[in-house]
């Protein structure tokens, strides 16, 4: 509910607690609206928005709410306004499906046009829509490198530093007398950067899981949590598996 | 009492056909009064319900009608037109349909009849089911969801034309839940299909028969529609005591751990015991403790609905061959599935409900007129005082079974569905049907074209399916699937019982090197949230092994042998029951009249004494509050007697009263008697000085705007939301060719939940969530009705310290879950506690 409820009643000058952290020498901050924006190229990355989810299991016979796409889009413009960037970077799976964007309907299309309006957009493709967009403003590209950093959606087992990816909708859980709290996370150690997953209807995967095997140092992974309106920063050490 | 001499001769051979009369008396016995008079009745056109206890031959009594009228008939010679069945049997269990399959071959075949008969369950072959369509018998055993998938079929009219009788086994079990009323719906179906069908229900006796009586027939407005009734009284009077111990019994907790020696002597001293309890950790419980002390190696075996299906089965076939003598069991055997010579029932921890004990000491002994033998081992000093409230109940013969109550909304989407996959519908003569269901004679018009239009594109407000719908209305006003693949998908999510993902749990061993091996013993199933919460290394006690937790592989739990003895217990859910609102009363009783305590074992006497000495007792028609302070907090204990949802319910709603107060409540725990409170504000204080009033604080207007506000932020809410949803046919229970992958569901309810609530709040699936969760987990109605019943009743006890009514529900404080709100706040906690080597946390 948090981030559903923040993004359409209390934006966009509610102060937020984010975490700051540093991708191979790149200064970020973790937005707890999921979104990650680093300062000095002034760009704001988000991952995994999965738009048209709702429509694409509809068409498949399961008559999923239609209102996650307006719900994703009024986060996406919460923490736009944000951090107000001069480039937006989506990493992929920007839409549940290849004709997602095609399919989407013309409301969303203008409220996506209006974000973008006096800035730079990249769509990087994902696995869910590896065609790329249709019809949106911005550019769509396999994978982006700029300033030490590499902008990808699946995270390359034998990347070099500086790899910023999503695909894997990391999450992670804490214990706290007795009780378990399980979060979307934004997961770096310093080296690589994997982004929390933005659309709202998008599920996690623990950290622990194996598919996250060989990503990363457990030594110096810290999971910085999606809290209601702050980051909990939590070291992998103290995570639950 | 004992009906048997007092039929005249005549009757029984003017009734019965001359094979049943020759197999009757070559078995030397007489068809017993209740059995000839359903018999007649029925011939007579009658639907009827039977109430009779175990052992009274309710069955056969329920097979008369179809097998007397299936020898007049006689077989159908080969190359006639196609016959459909003759009579339909639906029992709530595989198993019991399978049982009374073999128990009823037996007089058929003695007798020589020519009849056949087959059962039909989710473990029947395909081609025999195909087989079946083709060439139906004459009677077919089955379940609830196969009659739904049944008459989802295009075939359906043609299979049931020629159907006379349904036979309804345990009916009061079923009707109470979901799977009635989908299957109250399949009945209004069957009459449309059949006209003629008359149904015969059966069933354990309950509060009030009338509701079972109108469940069984149509109802139709201003018409007072109902089965007749027969009702056998009597069987002997049960012998139940309650357990006599030297230990000492325990202020709290549910092991009943004190009483393991002596209930381990009571198996000792009886040939065969069932030992019921009322959830599956304390079955595990209790079956390792009595292994720990069981010297004489005595066969003392396990059973719960998570064990793997093999060993179940292992134990059932080991009983009925009297092998075995003891069974700890939980509430799968509470139906009737024959089990052999039971000479005890021993029942650990409180009953909850009168109906429920009479039914479980019902397994002893299966012949009517010897008496059945019973004790109860209540776990703690309140459950002493609730067992004996139960066994004065099951004396005097007092029912507490819960009403019927509406229809689901769910359900009757699954319905619909199903109806549009059997054949195109007309919405009126649908909706006629439909409220022709006793459950479902409440639903209008206007709802039911919500469900309609939910079942044909989710019913959103924003109409963004149009062109994906699943059902279309044609130009003649019917509506029909718009594809094959909608009753494909119908078919694999048919059904009202919803489970959580469950995972394998796997026996392996290390090999040499220390790595994990394969293919290790199958234990059973456990709750996919429970392993999630385990690490490697954590033991927990399962299929009465204490196992160490290896890893999770695919869909697999992988274990090994644990060799600690302070296992975790796996904390399942359900399976807990409340306390019913009649035994509730019946404690309250006993606890105010100082008489009664005589009956009570000392230990619990000198604590109630001494409580009315500290404090004072509570009244039976008032509502006792305490408030003292402990530490560097102050408590409020309320005693209500209502049962632990409801009293769960009752402390959500009295802490937001409380914080709005300003006397910063910090939490609150619930049991089946009472709950406390604790806050940083003197309570006690507050309401000695009127701020705020009691009255004020417990008035009915809390079940208005409080519980709207707090419902919304529920996370109860969520996992019956989720429930309804796969019910409703909006998330797929099963995809084709992923069943096994619980653990992949590609949506999550939650966030669905989330963002239909925020975007259509009045949305028809999160009204059904809403009713759901008012009567189930939240027993709203209840505390409504507790709410009025004290006004103007409460008494309010200011004390220094604790009193001794107090301690064990003091002592259950800590072990509760938090959730909603507070887990940000824990969340927090852990952040700036527990983690405090965190790293950067800066400001924006």
């Amino acid at each position: 509910m948090h981030r559903i409820a923040h993004a359409i009643s209390a934006l966009p000058d509610n102060p937020a607690l984010s975490a700051r952290i540093v991708v191979n020498g790149v200064i970020g901050i973790c937005d707890p609206l999921g979104g990650l924006y680093l300062p000095d190229l002034d760009i704001l990355v988000v991952s995994d928005l999965h738009l048209e989810k709702g429509s694409a299991f509809a068409r498949r016979g399961m008559m999923l709410p239609p209102y996650d796409t307006l719900a994703t889009l009024r986060i996406l413009d919460a923490v736009i306004s944000r951090h107000n960037p001069k480039t937006v970077i989506s990493l992929g799976d920007n839409f549940h499906d290849r004709v997602g964007s095609a399919l989407m309907p013309e409301l969303f299309r203008s409220m996506i046009e209006t974000m973008a309006r006096g800035r730079e957009w990249v769509w990087i493709n994902g696995n869910h829509d590896p065609d790329g967009t249709t019809a949106l403003p911005g550019a769509s590209m396999d994978e982006l490198t700029h300033s030490g950093l590499i902008f990808r959606h699946e995270p390359a087992l034998n990347a070099s530093t500086g790899e910023i990816a999503g695909h894997l909708h990391p999450s992670a859980t804490v214990r706290r007398r007795e009780k378990y709290m399980r979060r979307a996370c934004f997961a770096t150690d310093g080296r690589r950067l994997i982004m929390p997953a933005f659309g709202v209807t998008t599920g996690g995967l623990d950290l622990r899981h194996q598919a996250m095997r060989g990503l990363f140092d457990h030594q110096t992974l810290v999971a910085h949590m999606l809290g209601r309106d702050r980051i909990y920063s939590v070291r992998f050490a103290n995570l639950l598996g | 009492m004992n009906q048997i001499d007092s039929i005249p001769r005549a009757k029984t051979q003017i009734l019965l056909p001359p094979p049943f009369l020759r197999w009757f008396a070559e078995k030397g016995w007489q068809p017993r009064a209740h059995q000839l008079e359903l018999l007649s009745r029925v011939q007579g056109g009658e639907s009827m319900l039977l109430i009779a206890p175990t052992g009274a031959g309710k069955t056969l009594a329920g097979f008369l009608p179809s097998l007397v009228s299936l020898t007049e008939r006689g077989k159908i010679p080969p190359g006639s037109a196609f016959t459909g069945i003759h009579t339909l049997y639906i029992s709530p269990l595989k198993a019991l349909a399978v049982d009374i399959e073999r128990n009823l071959m037996k007089p058929v075949g003695d007798m020589g009849l020519p009849v056949r008969i087959e059962n039909r369950t989710g473990d029947t072959p395909a081609a025999k089911r195909q087989r079946q369509k083709l060439n139906p018998p004459d009677i077919l055993l089955t379940t609830p969801e196969q009659v739904a998938l049944l008459l989802a079929n295009g075939e359906a009219e043609r299979f049931f034309k020629d159907l006379k009788y349904v036979v309804l086994d345990e009916l009061h079990s079923l009707v109470t839940s979901k799977r009635g009323h989908l299957l109250s719906l399949g009945l209004a179906r069957l009459r449309q299909l059949a006209p003629g069908m008359q149904a015969i229900g059966l069933s354990a006796t309950v509060a009030d028969p009338m509701d079972l009586q109108r469940w069984l027939a149509p109802q139709r407005a201003g018409e007072n529609n109902h089965a007749g009734l027969i009702t056998v009284t009597g069987g002997a009077r049960p012998e139940i005591s309650i357990m006599r111990t030297d230990e000492r019994v325990p202020w709290a907790g549910h092991s009943a751990a004190y009483a393991i020696g002596d209930i381990y002597k009571a198996i000792g001293e009886t040939r065969t015991t069932l030992l019921f309890v009322n959830t599956r950790s304390q079955a595990e419980r209790v079956f390792q403790e009595l292994w720990t002390i069981n010297d004489d190696n005595l066969p003392i075996a396990l059973h719960h609905g998570s064990l793997d299906v093999g060993q179940r089965r292992k134990v059932e076939a080991a009983m009925a061959e009297n092998k075995l003598r003891a069974v700890v069991a939980t509430s799968t055997l509470d139906l009737g599935i024959d089990w052999g010579d039971v000479d005890m029932v021993i029942h650990v921890g409180a009953p909850k409900g009168a109906s429920r004990l009479a039914q479980r000491i019902g397994r002893a002994n299966h012949r009517m007129d010897e008496p059945s033998r019973a004790i109860l081992v209540p776990a703690n000093r309140f459950e002493v005082m609730e067992c004996q409230a139960a066994l004065d109940a099951n004396y005097i013969g007092a029912q507490d079974t819960p009403p019927v109550g509406k229809g689901a909304l769910d359900v009757l989407a699954q319905h619909v569905l199903g109806m549009a996959c059997a054949a195109p519908f007309d919405p009126l003569s649908l909706y006629t049907e439909i409220t022709s269901a006793a459950p479902y004679a409440y639903l209008t018009w206007e709802t039911f074209e919500r469900i309609v239009d939910f079942v044909a594109t989710g019913g959103y407000a924003l109409r963004a399916y149009e062109r994906y719908a699943k059902i279309r209305k044609t130009p003649e006003g019917f509506w029909r699937v718009s594809n094959p693949m909608v009753a494909q998908q119908y078919r694999l999510n048919v059904g009202t019982i919803i489970e959580s993902p469950m995972l394998n749990v796997r026996m392996v061993k290390h090999n040499a090197r220390g790595a994990l091996g394969r293919g290790g013993m199958a234990l059973g199933k456990v709750e996919e949230y429970f392993i999630e919460m385990l690490s490697p290394g954590d033991t927990f006690l399962f299929s009465g092994k204490v196992l160490r937790f290896e890893g999770i592989r695919e869909s697999e739990c992988l274990v090994s042998q644990g060799y600690k003895l302070d296992p975790k217990v796996p904390s399942y859910a359900g399976g807990k029951f409340p306390l019913s609102t009649y035994l509730a009363q019946q404690v309250r009783k006993m606890l105010a009249d100082p008489s009664r305590h005589a009956t009570l074992p000392d230990q619990v006497r000198d604590w109630l004494s001494l409580q009315k000495d500290l404090s004072m007792l509570p009244k039976e028609d008032e509502l006792l509050i305490e408030t003292f302070p402990r530490g560097s907090r102050h408590y409020m204990v309320i005693y209500a007697f209502e049962g632990r949802l409801a009293h769960q319910t009752l402390g959500m709603l009295l802490t937001r009263r409380l914080d709005r107060a300003g006397l910063k409540p910090l939490g609150f725990v619930a049991t089946d008697y009472s709950l406390a409170i604790w806050a940083l504000e003197d309570l006690g204080e507050a309401f000695t000085s009127g701020r705020p009033r009691l009255a004020d604080l417990f008035d009915e207007d809390m079940l208005g705007d409080d519980l709207e506000a707090w419902l919304n932020e529920s996370f109860l809410l969520k996992r019956t939301f989720r429930n309804c949803a796969v019910i409703a046919g909006l998330i797929d229970q099963r995809h084709p060719g992923k069943e096994k992958s619980g653990r992949q569901v590609t949506v999550s309810a939650d966030l669905i939940y989330d963002v239909l609530r925020s975007h259509e709040p009045d949305h028809i699936l999160l009204e059904a969530t809403r009713n759901d969760a008012s009567t189930g987990l939240l027993e709203i109605e209840r505390l409504g009705d507790m709410l009025s019943r004290i006004k103007g009743h409460i008494t309010h006890r200011p004390l220094d310290r604790i009193s001794p009514l107090a301690v064990p529900v003091m002592l259950e404080i800590g072990k509760e879950a938090v959730n909603g709100d507070a887990q940000d706040f824990l969340l927090a906690e852990a952040a700036d506690e527990l983690f405090a080597d965190v790293m950067a946390t800066a400001s924006p």
